[in-house]
């Protein structure tokens, strides 16, 4: 039977055609959305766990009630002590300490003095171990504009913008004033190795990144970092197995009754992330949801059509004996065929379209200029595990339930007056 | 001899009466400020984790002029600052470099202390950007004292308000409250150990405590402090911070 339905799908086209297309667009768009959404969001985790947050991270309990104001004399002491701890503690993890400061960032003239300045956002990160991957993890080399990242103490990249305004060319001396963890006065001078451009404002406004070592060497902070940040060795976030870190480290190394002990934060925990991730969770439900209760509509509209144009052809299988519970069954069969076909082709057409942009991205960074929030400049769509069956089956379900619903008024048929209907 | 004690006691007090805001400002001027002054110093700093004391130097003439240097500890000494006018550089040793400081960061606090350099170089007279009115008078410690409420009168101050405890009969300050334009408490400051210098009270310790910031505030110690010296005018230029 399936081998005559077919047959009969493929010979009459105005029976196929459109519900076809219409289940195929449907598919494609909830897949190519699906995988959007996903990119975008995951590509947002992505870009806060490696500048802001990391999977984890640990403060001391001090810094991270007024962290807003990079508080470094709350900093954590004895990091490296920690590190080994957490390295053993949790082997499946990579642990990274990192130092924020703010200042000014001083540009000299030939005596000295100040030529130009502007706020600066410093951050320091292990840019110069052999091992460190830190430099790939927040994008360096490829956010480079000129130059090159620090190869050896001293040297330093500073934000492209600040150096275009200010004339600042690669070999230059800038000057770092603000305050050591002490609170004594920190002048450090560096030489600008490079200029990077992330192509956000708020990474890019004044920004200078150095070594984590000479950051400890100017800020007094010797064996000292603001945080140290876990990053899961493989694959990305995963909320449980965060949880289950943050758990299993506070218990055993933090107290309520020191201030200064560390205190870990899972990525969720931080910056608003919490309620972001819960949107991006059920965002993919709500749009299957969404889909399938259009494309039900419509589909069922569809299949109006098509047993209005199909009445003719109901009412003589009817007057041939053809039971009503046989016809709607090879209608349903039909939708089926129709759904599973359409749904092949959306899913294909909308998983392509969704590596496309996986691969390329769409980039945002000219109208995020002024944006100061954690967003990445360029957009990418995901193509995971689930697209392959996330507008699959919601566009089998829609064709089956539209036809379903459709096919309902075949019940609705009086043999008795079949013949006077098809005037024979 | 009660007769005569509550006639005194009523003079006292319809004397202290008497004086208006402003005069009470100005007398208060009149110790506070001086055409110069030479001040050798101890700022202890006490933080969450640890506190540190450091001894500077300073020259000022008016509220135009100041210089200060840093004498004590090994990592501070040899840093200088210096103020002209609205403008302020520091010097630092360890990099020979003179930095302006400007917007943002001259609210930051100076050494991690309590003020910042913003209070530094507000070092107008209070008549001439505050509205006083008297709020009342209190006795502490047996000692009377005024109470003056303070309001800007002009845009450019870091505090909108001020409260201060003035004693009637040094018309010397050993407390003041000062507030931002929310009301908010942002830094409370005592003096205390008032000595007569040169005619003139003057309290030789202060503390400074910035109700936003942890820690538990500031003490200045003066340990030497001279009014209207010669000061070598060289000394108000660039040229000194690297000398």
């Amino acid at each position: 039977m399936i081998k005559f339905l077919l047959k009969g799908i493929l010979r009459d086209k105005s029976r196929s055609l459109l519900p076809i297309i219409v289940v195929s667009l449907g598919v494609f768009l909830t897949v190519l959305l699906s995988g959007w959404i996903g990119g975008v969001f995951s590509d947002m985790i992505d870009v806060n766990a490696n500048f802001i947050t990391g999977h984890v991270k640990i403060l001391t309990r001090a810094y991270a009630e007024n962290k807003n104001q990079l508080p470094n004399d709350l900093a954590l002491l004895d990091v490296e002590e920690l590190i080994t701890n957490l390295n053993s503690d949790y082997p499946d993890m990579e642990w990274v300490k990192r130092i924020n400061f703010g200042g000014l960032l001083d540009v000299p003239d030939e005596n000295g003095e100040t030529r130009a300045q502007g706020p600066a956002a410093g951050k320091a990160i292990d840019l110069l171990s052999p091992d460190s991957n830190e430099a790939d993890r927040m994008n360096i080399v490829k956010s480079i504009v000129k130059g090159s990242i620090p190869a050896k103490q001293g040297e330093a990249i500073i934000s492209d913008d600040f150096a275009e305004k200010f004339g600042v060319n690669i070999g230059e001396k800038v000057t770092i004033f603000g305050s050591t963890m002490n609170g004594s006065m920190m002048f450090k001078t560096f030489i600008v190795s490079g200029t990077i451009s992330f192509g956000t404002a708020l990474l890019d406004r004044g920004a200078i990144i150095i070594d984590i070592s000479d950051a400890q060497l100017a800020l007094d902070m010797y064996d000292g970092a603001s945080e140290i940040l876990g990053y899961f060795n493989e694959g990305g976030y995963v909320d449980v197995k965060a949880d289950s870190v943050k758990a299993s480290f506070n218990t055993k190394y933090s107290s309520v009754d020191d201030e200064f002990s560390p205190q870990m934060f899972k990525l969720r925990d931080q910056e608003g992330l919490d309620q972001y991730m819960t949107l991006a969770d059920s965002m993919s439900g709500i749009m299957v949801f969404i889909f399938i209760l259009a494309m039900s509509v419509v589909l069922w509209n569809t299949g109006l059509l098509g047993g209005l144009r199909r009445y003719s052809e109901f009412g003589i299988r009817l007057a041939l004996g053809e039971r009503k519970s046989h016809i709607y069954k090879t209608t349903i069969y039909e939708a089926i065929i129709i759904g599973f076909i359409g749904s092949i082709v959306g899913t294909a057409l909308g998983l392509g379209a969704a590596y496309y942009l996986q691969e390329n991205g769409i980039d945002f960074s000219s109208i995020m200029e002024n944006v100061t929030m954690m967003f990445p400049p360029v957009y990418r769509a995901v193509v995971s595990p689930d697209l392959f069956y996330i507008g699959f089956f919601p566009g089998l379900i829609a064709m089956t339930l539209g036809n379903a619903l459709a096919g309902y008024a075949i019940y609705k048929r009086k043999t008795a007056q079949l013949f006077k209907e098809l005037e024979v | 001899m009660k007769n005569i004690t509550v006639i005194i006691l009523a003079s006292l007090t319809v004397s202290l009466s008497a004086q208006t805001a402003d005069e009470i400002l100005d007398r208060v001027d009149k110790n506070m400020s001086a055409e110069n002054r030479v001040l050798e110093s101890s700022m202890t700093i006490h933080g969450k984790r640890n506190s540190r004391t450091m001894t500077s130097k300073s020259y000022t003439v008016s509220d135009k002029k100041s210089f200060t240097e840093y004498l004590t500890p090994a990592r501070e000494k040899g840093t200088k600052m210096l103020k002209l006018e609205d403008k302020l550089w520091i010097y630092s040793p360890s990099t020979d470099r003179t930095i302006q400081i400007s917007g943002h960061m001259l609210r930051q606090s100076i050494m991690g202390s309590d003020f910042s350099y913003e209070d530094m170089m507000d070092d107008r007279k209070l008549k001439d950007i505050y509205t006083a009115t008297i709020a009342g008078e209190e006795e502490i410690e047996g000692r009377n004292f005024f109470v003056l409420e303070l309001i800007a009168k002009v845009e450019d101050v870091a505090y909108h308000s001020r409260k201060i405890w003035i004693d009637a009969l040094r018309f010397v300050p050993i407390k003041e409250e000062l507030f931002a334009k929310s009301g908010q408490l942002l830094k409370r400051t005592t003096l205390s150990d008032m000595q007569k210098v040169q005619g003139r009270w003057f309290p030789m310790k202060m503390t400074y405590k910035d109700m936003l910031k942890h820690g538990d505030g500031t003490e200045i110690h003066i340990t030497a402090i001279k009014f209207n010296q010669d000061i070598p005018t060289y000394i108000f230029t660039k040229a000194a911070l690297k000398q």
